[in-house]
């Protein structure tokens, strides 16, 4: 498994090339990209600043994803997920996952996004017309991640 | 000796990225350290909201987590990334 935390921008084919290329048993790969949008909860955003928590963030990655190697056969996983000053139209998070055939790969990926999105210490804020604000928590992501308990 | 961390909303809400308060024979769990810090009053109250979320040593955890002598806590608003 790869767990990234960077301010820099990343190019989402190269990661899921590098993915693919490291085991001539993957027959599937999987790719999410998450990207900065231009508008949020009714609000232009010009410009968003992602905080996180040096040290837990790095743990709680590795967490969610060995929990996902627990639930599917996959041969390999990456987490990417960017901090600092961003731009509307630029990549926020990679997750990419790897296995033999396709259903693994697909649940799996879905599984981290889900986790990531409410046990990951990361949080957004959003330069507004009115200002800055930070963003709230949604419900949907919380019961999103409540499915896959078991 | 306690570590405690505020993240995001609630770092700028108290104005401190953190402290370290004196162990207390009465800090059985993060909830105990919460009141103690929230019976400060003024801009403590922000860890009475409803979604607080709360880590001990870098783990996820809930409130009702027994606390020891040397841990580090973190209290922070519900998470957002992705």
């Amino acid at each position: 498994m790869a767990i990234r935390v960077q301010s820099e921008t990343f190019d989402p084919g190269l990661e899921l090339n590098a993915l693919h290329a490291a085991n001539r048993g993957i027959g599937a790969v999987v790719g999410f990209v998450g990207y900065v949008r231009d508008f949020n909860d009714g609000q232009d955003v010009a410009a968003l600043f992602l905080e996180h928590a040096p040290g837990m963030t790095e743990k709680a990655l590795a967490r969610i994803v060995a929990e996902a190697e627990q639930r599917w056969p996959l041969l390999g996983v990456e987490v990417l997920h960017r901090v600092g000053h961003l731009q509307p139209g630029e990549p926020i998070v990679f997750v990419g996952t790897a296995s033999a055939h396709r259903q693994a790969a697909f649940e799996a990926c879905n599984f981290i996004m889900d986790y990531l999105k409410t046990r990951a210490p990361f949080w957004k804020k959003e330069d507004t017309p009115e200002g800055p604000r930070w963003v709230e928590g949604r419900d949907s992501d919380l019961a999103a991640a409540e499915r896959w308990r078991r | 000796m306690i570590r405690v961390q505020y993240f995001a909303r609630y770092r700028e809400t108290i104005g401190v990225d953190g402290e370290q308060l004196a162990w207390q024979d009465g800090f059985a769990s993060l909830d105990d350290l919460r009141n103690h810090l929230l019976a400060r009053g003024g801009a403590w109250a922000v860890l009475a909201e409803q979604n607080l979320m709360c880590a001990r040593n870098q783990e996820l955890c809930g409130l009702d987590e027994p606390l020891r002598d040397g841990d580090e806590v973190a209290f922070f608003p519900t998470v957002t990334g992705g």
